[in-house]
């Protein structure tokens, strides 16, 4: 069985015509989706794009996003994520979301439900300014974090926060693909005004008697997750299969009840701790394509990387050429002619005149 | 002519380059939707007037149809080749992050292999601007263009030789990286280059294959219109291109310098020479865009990575600045500039007064390094 989306629109003639490789010689070197898009942004062949076609705030922290992804977009397993770019300011912003929706959606839309965060650029922009027509980059889907192809006999679906999203998606899966199994569907948030899908969940509970849900506020005087509670709904847990999305603490109490912590599928949306320490920085200078790491030391990531045996391609030295250019996979550096700090995922930065400011992973 | 270290003093130099690099992170910090937009306009006139002009061509059963289409694919190509394409490879829109105006993923309407010219001219141009020995761009490896390039008797040619660089340039720009001069010289050798080759060939003939098969077949029985209308549209770019280009760094009382002179150079020296080694052209809005905002060599070549439309918002920083160092800042029209880079061209064809006999290959080597012109 699988989870996937059906593709929205079939590939027709003229698209395949387009796909061609005469197209191809003829549109050359640009290739066809630099023209596609002149006519309409999302009519692009190779590229995933998705234009919103509603917008809806559940919470007064979160933005719900209903998106039609184009031909491009190749579906997704619930519980999976996918790498979505929203252009602000002229920069193209580039944040992880797992969809909400059933991946079995029969109208291949996407939903995507963005929780703000009070430093968060993209989840405020989207906040503010998401509105129907919008267009969104889409990656591909990626993430282990998806259900087994034959569902679990009982499953036990917890999340805290905005974590909800992806099991969301599994519920909503199973649910179109008539899983008759027990489910429990636990959902954890610091107050009730910050619960997320309440209303859509007892909606489906109604009409799938194996579905018991829980919507439970921590702040609020519920108890946090337990055995107890667990079992109330869907029995004892062993033999139980329970995907839980959260913060780490969360994950951690639901793997120390599990009487088989092979049994827990769990996915943190918290990024791995990097420490961001300014110019002058202690920590691991990660090389991932060379698989080495080092004490951070002297000098531009450049020399760094030159002393720890690694030759990247390199120019000038000096900052103008972008000969070195490299894609930092995560961590900070700061740019020692601007003095300008990255701080974001996956940034292109200029080896030959940036230094770590905290610990850094290079794609060299 | 005053060597320009010997014009300013290390403190002075200093203070230029911390006040070129506060120009520089001012209008980085300020980059922003206006930038965007700017660089997608510029495409979609480009690929607007591609498509029209490719159609135009289609129907040029009637000659104002053909000649209006040879029009719109050169101006096509040459907002592509220039103002996108050389601008783009440039870094200056990596900031947007969109894969499509990306540095190191951008390739262009030309025979040139983007990585090739990234190499050749961001690194080595950019770097080593202007630098006898270093700066491949001084006459390309054909032709002579400074009084500081030993005259040879094939020198004679210069003329001619610039003629058909101008109207091949974009296959001169391909095969630049492949250092003929070295090859004929015995430095390296064209196995050395396979790489190179290979790369030029695959690119070459992709262009070749959409302009001169691709394209004229699908005309059917106007196949030879299509055809020459191509070709006459990659001429106009090829001879804009060089005359642009031309007056970047070669008009009268621009400056080279010496292997010796760079040594040591710090980021102020680095920007000064910058600013001795380029010229600017002077002219309305749709002739910098047309130039790719070469028309603004200076302000380009010290800052390089900046978005090119800005380099018109920041000239009359970089003029003041000029003056207040007294460093001076060569432009004027068109031309002016280029009449005195065919003129230098004619006049670097001749040896140098009082050398009486012309240098043999085999003695270049040898020379002592040139010393700035005097």
């Amino acid at each position: 069985m699988s989870l996937t989306t059906p593709r929205p629109r079939a590939m027709g003639i003229p698209r395949r015509l387009l796909g061609s490789q005469l197209v191809d010689t003829l549109v050359g070197p640009h290739g066809i989706d630099r023209y596609l898009e002149l006519i309409r942004p999302d009519l692009t062949l190779h590229d995933a794009r998705g234009e919103v076609t509603a917008v809806r705030r559940q919470t007064a922290r979160s933005v719900t996003l209903t998106l039609r992804p184009n031909s491009a977009w190749r579906g997704f397993r619930a519980g999976q994520f996918v790498r979505v770019g929203v252009e602000i300011d002229g920069v193209r912003r580039t944040r992880t979301y797992s969809p909400a929706c059933s991946a079995a959606r029969s109208d291949g839309q996407l939903e995507l439900t963005v929780t703000v965060h009070q430093e968060g650029v993209v989840s405020r922009h989207l906040y503010a300014h998401a509105r129907p027509g919008m267009i969104l980059h889409l990656g591909t889907a990626q993430g282990e974090f998806v259900l087994p192809a034959q569902p679990p006999e009982r499953l036990v679906l917890i999340s805290g926060g905005s974590g909800i999203t992806p099991v969301l998606s599994m519920l909503r899966t199973l649910c179109d693909q008539g899983h008759d199994g027990p489910v429990a569907f636990m959902h954890y948030a610091r107050t009730a005004a910050d619960w997320l899908y309440r209303e859509e969940v007892q909606a489906l509970a109604r009409r799938h008697p194996n579905l018991r849900s829980a919507y439970l506020a921590t702040r609020e005087g519920d108890a946090r997750v337990c055995a107890d509670a667990i079992t109330a709904m869907i029995g004892p847990l062993e033999g139980a299969v329970a995907a839980v999305c959260g913060p780490p603490r969360l994950i951690d109490a639901v793997r120390s009840l599990w009487p088989d912590p092979g049994e827990v599928l769990a996915e943190t949306f918290t990024p791995p701790a990097l420490t961001v320490t300014g110019a002058a920085a202690n920590g691991t200078l990660r090389f991932l394509r060379s698989e080495q790491a080092v004490a951070i030391g002297e000098g531009t990531l450049l020399e760094q990387a030159e002393a720890a045996g690694l030759s990247p391609e390199f120019g000038c030295r000096m900052g103008i050429c972008h000969t070195c250019t490299c894609r930092k996979a995560a961590g900070a550096v700061q740019n020692i002619l601007t003095g300008e700090v990255s701080e974001e995922e996956d940034e292109d930065i200029q080896l030959c005149v940036s230094v770590p400011a905290g610990d850094v992973a290079l794609e060299i | 002519m005053p060597t320009p270290n010997r014009t300013l003093t290390a403190e002075q130099l200093d203070a230029l380059g911390r006040e070129l690099d506060e120009l520089r992170n001012r209008v980085l910090a300020d980059l922003g939707e206006r930038d965007a937009e700017y660089i997608r306009r510029i495409i979609r006139w480009q690929r607007g007037l591609e498509i029209g002009g490719r159609s135009l061509l289609f129907g040029s059963i009637l000659p104002p149809a053909w000649v209006a289409g040879v029009a719109a694919l050169s101006l096509s190509k040459i907002l592509d080749n220039m103002e996108i394409g050389h601008n783009v490879m440039h870094g200056q829109y990596d900031w947007m992050k969109d894969p499509a105006l990306d540095s190191k993923r951008f390739e262009w309407d030309t025979a040139c292999p983007a990585d090739q010219w990234r190499h050749s001219h961001n690194y080595m141009h950019h770097t080593h601007t202007n630098v006898l020995g270093k700066d491949r761009d001084i006459g390309y490896g054909i032709l002579r263009m400074s009084e500081d390039q030993p005259w040879r008797r094939r020198d004679l040619g210069n003329p001619l030789y610039a003629s058909l660089l101008a109207l091949l340039f974009e296959w001169g720009v391909a095969v630049h990286d492949l250092e003929v001069e070295r090859i004929e010289a015995g430095e390296v050798t064209l196995t050395d280059k396979r790489d190179i080759l290979r790369a030029i060939w695959q690119k070459g003939r992709r262009q070749v294959l959409k302009d001169y098969v691709a394209f004229p077949l699908l005309a059917g029985p106007f196949a030879p219109l299509v055809f020459t209308g191509n070709l006459s549209a990659n001429l106009i770019r090829n001879v804009w291109a060089f005359m642009i280009i031309f007056c970047g760094h070669f008009p009268e009382g621009v400056e080279e310098f010496s292997e010796q002179e760079v040594e040591n150079e710090t980021r102020g020296g680095w920007y000064l020479r910058q600013m001795l080694g380029s010229a600017n052209l002077t002219g309305g809005g749709l002739f910098h865009i047309l130039s790719g905002n070469l028309s603004h060599q200076i302000e380009h070549h010290v800052f390089p990575d900046i978005p090119a439309h800005r380099y018109r918002e920041i000239a009359i920083e970089v003029r003041e600045i000029c003056e207040r160092y007294g460093v001076p800042y060569n432009t004027g029209p068109l031309r002016k500039q280029f009449g005195s880079v065919v003129k230098k061209i004619f006049r670097l064809a001749l040896p140098r007064d009082g050398q009486e006999q012309p240098v043999r290959d085999s003695e270049i080597e040898e020379q002592q390094p040139i010393a700035l012109a005097a």
